[in-house]
């Protein structure tokens, strides 16, 4: 388990593919947003938890697809599904090196992100905090959405379209922290119904993800 | 013929025509694909009963 | 016959070719009565029901605006129901009646959202408000859309079949807790649904409640709707199962040429 973990990093560290692609659509996406919206920062300030949790969400999902497509072409899902660990596992490791190479960076990049769109103080702590507890979420329900897409010859822009619907509790909690946080308001609330969202989705999710990718391996 | 509908003339008739509208649409469109697969399913149902 | 005995009937019907020859029997019964509920109830509202003294004549819409948001959710209902019944007990009929009837949902999503957007902009002055409801229906727009686009994709039926299927369970938990969320992140204009509890309290309710004048021809109105339903998620099963038989055959007729 450990060591398909540690494959799985190594191998996305090597290929450079998600972990800097990620961050770097992260920081255009931010920097594109004054450019569009305009530079008045009292407007920016206003905005900013938003664009950054829809920003580091779009980050998430351009990368889901290479998240079991490489495992896929070169057969080792295959080898995975009969090896005696049990699938829903693989599933679970999967989403969580997903998360290691994508979500954390993300997470990390938040409040450096955050200073360029005048994020106010309090903001910085409830956004790292929401997005702490929301990615892993995006993880395993990216996981999900990249088994079901696995065969496909064109499967990424399906993918968007399957997955983004299921973002979205998360993403309305998720982002209601940080505004909250950001203007001061009591947290409590939608912070325990995200955390909620993520426990569920992480304990639950990957039965179904298992499930579809022995669909897709039959 | 129609009743007056006052100043939501517009309201309630484009809500009427592109709601028929729309399930007219699905009708149609139902009904063609299920004609054209019933077609060619007899078509080819025949085909291999000659062939054997 | 006892109930053991009933439910095996129940499930004859699996079998496409009795489900074909039942639902061609029956289906001319569904159309008719479907078209004449929706023109009956249509005409009615239309003609012969006064104007509410806040909304005006725009309360007519609601003879499709209704019915419509009542069977966009049923539909969602329905193809849940099928997509279980098919990871269950492997019934191909089941699987393609769930195909068959997400364009259906589909369209009446979008009348549901057409209509609402319609009268919304006298109502509250605005074509599109982010309420909850609007909201929902919006989400429930994208899983249908994710749900059919699914299916186009993957060529292999029953691998269609079961990944829809599991889409579908995940999508419909997912769905609902959107449902909360969007309650959540903004209280809205829209009323509560005020047609049930009107049917539950045909006296004297809120001022919200819809009364009796315009309860009736909405009532014949939902009836057409849901018969209209059944009508084309038979017509479009048998579309279905007659396209999968044609795969069968050509793939039957390459092996054997």
């Amino acid at each position: 388990m450990i060591a398909l973990l540690l494959r799985d990093l190594k191998l996305a560290l090597r290929a450079g593919g998600g972990f800097g692609l990620g961050l770097a659509f992260f920081l255009i996406v931010t920097v594109l947003v004054p450019f569009s919206v305009g530079p008045q920062s009292s407007l920016l300030s206003t905005i900013a938890p938003g664009v950054l949790w829809l920003g580091a969400l779009l980050a998430c999902l351009l990368s889901l697809d290479r998240l079991l497509a490489l495992d896929w072409e070169d057969g080792s899902l295959d080898l995975l599904a009969t090896a005696p660990l049990p699938l829903e596992t693989v599933v679970t490791v999967k989403a969580l090196a997903h998360w290691l190479t994508t979500g954390l960076p993300l997470v990390l990049a938040a409040p450096f992100l955050g200073v360029l769109l005048n994020l106010p103080v309090p903001g910085f702590l409830w956004l790292v905090v929401s997005l702490l507890l929301g990615t892993p979420a995006m993880s395993v329900i990216g996981t999900f959405g990249a088994a079901l897409t696995v065969g496909l010859k064109r499967g990424g822009l399906l993918l968007s379209l399957l997955v983004l619907p299921l973002y979205v509790p998360t993403l309305i909690f998720g982002a209601e922290v940080a505004r909250r946080g950001a203007t001061g308001m009591e947290t409590q609330t939608p912070l325990l119904m995200l955390a909620g969202i993520t426990a569920a989705t992480v304990a639950l999710l990957p039965f179904a993800s298992a499930a579809v990718l022995r669909i897709n391996l039959r | 013929m129609i009743p007056d509908l006052g100043k939501y003339t517009d309201t309630v008739l484009w809500s009427y025509a592109a709601s028929i509208g729309l399930l007219a649409a699905l009708i149609v469109f139902s009904v063609m694909r299920g004609r054209k697969t019933r077609a060619e399913m007899e078509k080819i149902e025949q085909r291999m009963s000659r062939n054997g | 016959m006892s109930i053991a005995a009933k439910a095996n009937a129940l499930w004859e019907y699996a079998n496409p070719r009795k489900f074909l020859a039942t639902s061609e029997r029956v289906m001319p019964f569904f159309w008719v009565t479907s078209i004449t509920c929706i023109v009956v109830g249509l005409v009615w509202g239309f003609f012969f029901t006064p104007d509410d003294f806040r909304q005006g004549s725009t309360v007519k819409i609601i003879y499709l605006h209704v019915p419509a948001a009542l069977m966009a959710i049923n539909c969602w209902l329905m193809m849940l129901a099928t997509s279980l019944v098919w990871l269950v007990r492997r019934h191909h009929v089941s699987a393609l009646a769930a195909r068959a009837a997400a364009p259906v949902g589909v369209v009446m999503t979008l009348i549901a959202l057409i209509t609402g957007a319609i009268w919304g902009q006298p109502m509250w002055g605005t074509w599109w408000e982010w309420d909850p409801r609007l909201t929902s229906f919006l989400i429930l727009f994208l899983f249908y859309l994710g749900y059919i686009a699914l299916w186009e994709a993957i060529e292999d039926s029953d691998t269609a079949a079961d990944l829809t299927s599991v889409l579908c369970l995940v999508g419909s938990v997912f769905a609902l807790l959107s449902r909360y969320a969007v309650n959540f992140w903004n209280q809205g204009l829209h009323q509560g649904a005020s047609v049930m509890r009107a049917a539950a309290v045909t006296g004297a309710d809120t001022e919200e409640k819809v009364s009796n004048v315009y309860f009736f021809p909405l009532l014949v109105c939902i009836i057409g709707f849901v018969f209209l339903f059944i009508a084309l998620v038979l017509y479009r099963t048998g579309t279905e199962i007659r396209a999968r038989r044609i795969k069968a055959l050509l793939a039957r007729e390459r092996v054997s040429g």
